[in-house]
């Protein structure tokens, strides 16, 4: 196979990764509004928390998108 | 279309060389010290008139310095005071990386991996110092979680060295990778409206605009998530399986 091509669909195949970002993200929210509103007053001090949680999730999806711009711009 | 990689190309505005070393005053270094102005500006004007009822400005650097002296005081607990003017001043220069950085036409200096991996390599090796000082070498057991049966010893002491060892990259990818993503992003729905052209131009702007907001959202987020994090690897440190 041509290397350029290669290296086209590998960074294409890095990308998958962004959908394991995006579940991990969404079921944060989701747990986050179901129990906030099953518990509205504890609500705000798990919010900390949600954030946290939201970031170390979106973190490992943009781990892929790295590779990928590696493998587009820097290898 | 422009090249959405050309934003992150660093410039030498003055080139300077000392020794063997190019240590020349770049335009990563011009927005670094713009950032910091900002920020000391902010803090040095707000807090001019030390008055009892705050006016805005001091308003809101009252309410960042409480923000974080809150933070630093729910994660680390009564040891953490010590290392409080460090996590502000990390987290104010991430901020300020961060929000000059969204400014158009300028440069951000938290977009390139050595500026935020020389700040978790510090974070990490002062972590890791500060653990051994204050436990010696009982810090180890922090490698060997409590209540776990003996035989999965093996198999999780080697995982939580790594997990441990990989921290300073870690945090460094994240607020780097947050940062490019965005920027890229942004870079690239704009080139969407030169290419669509008049007549259909105002969709991506529309996107264009929402994802700004957004990244003002992921600026603030990541400094937060940077500095909430030193703080959980100080807690680490400080409270050994408290």
């Amino acid at each position: 196979m041509d290397p350029a091509a290669a290296k086209m669909i590998g960074a294409g195949l890095a990308s998958i990764a962004l959908a394991g970002a995006g579940v991990g993200i969404g079921n944060i929210f989701a747990a986050y509004i179901s129990g906030s509103f099953r518990n509205p007053e504890q609500a705000p001090r798990v919010f900390a928390n949600v954030i946290l949680g939201f970031a170390l999730a979106e973190a490992t999806g943009l781990f892929g998108l790295v590779v990928a711009l590696l493998l587009l711009f820097v290898l | 279309m422009h090249n959405p990689m050309e934003q992150f190309e660093v410039k030498r505005l003055v080139p300077l060389h000392l020794g063997g070393l190019d240590v020349s005053y770049t335009n990563s270094a011009l927005w670094m010290t713009i950032a910091i102005a900002l920020m000391l500006f902010f803090f040095v004007y707000g807090m001019r008139n030390r008055a009892l009822v705050p006016g805005r400005l001091q308003g809101v650097a009252e309410v960042g310095y409480e923000f974080i002296a809150k933070m630093v005081g729910d994660n680390v607990g009564e040891g953490g005071k010590k290392y409080f003017p460090f996590i502000l001043s990390l987290f104010l220069f991430v901020l300020g990386c961060n929000a000059v950085g969204l400014i158009p036409y300028s440069f951000t200096p938290t977009s390139h991996i050595i500026v935020t991996f020389a700040m978790a390599a510090f974070v990490f090796i002062g972590v890791t110092i500060i653990a051994f000082w204050k436990h010696g070498l009982h810090f180890l057991s922090f490698f060997a979680p409590k209540g776990v049966p003996i035989w999965l010893m093996p198999i999780l002491v080697p995982i939580e060295i790594i997990s441990y060892l990989i921290r300073p990259l870690t945090l460094s990818v994240r607020l780097f990778a947050n940062m490019l993503a965005g920027h890229i992003m942004l870079k690239v729905f704009a080139g969407f409206v030169i290419m669509v052209g008049i007549l259909f131009g105002w969709l991506p702007l529309i996107f264009t605009s929402a994802f700004f907001a957004l990244e003002v959202l992921v600026a603030c987020l990541q400094a937060y998530v940077f500095a909430i994090l030193t703080c959980l690897y100080l807690n680490d440190a400080l409270n050994l399986h408290h």
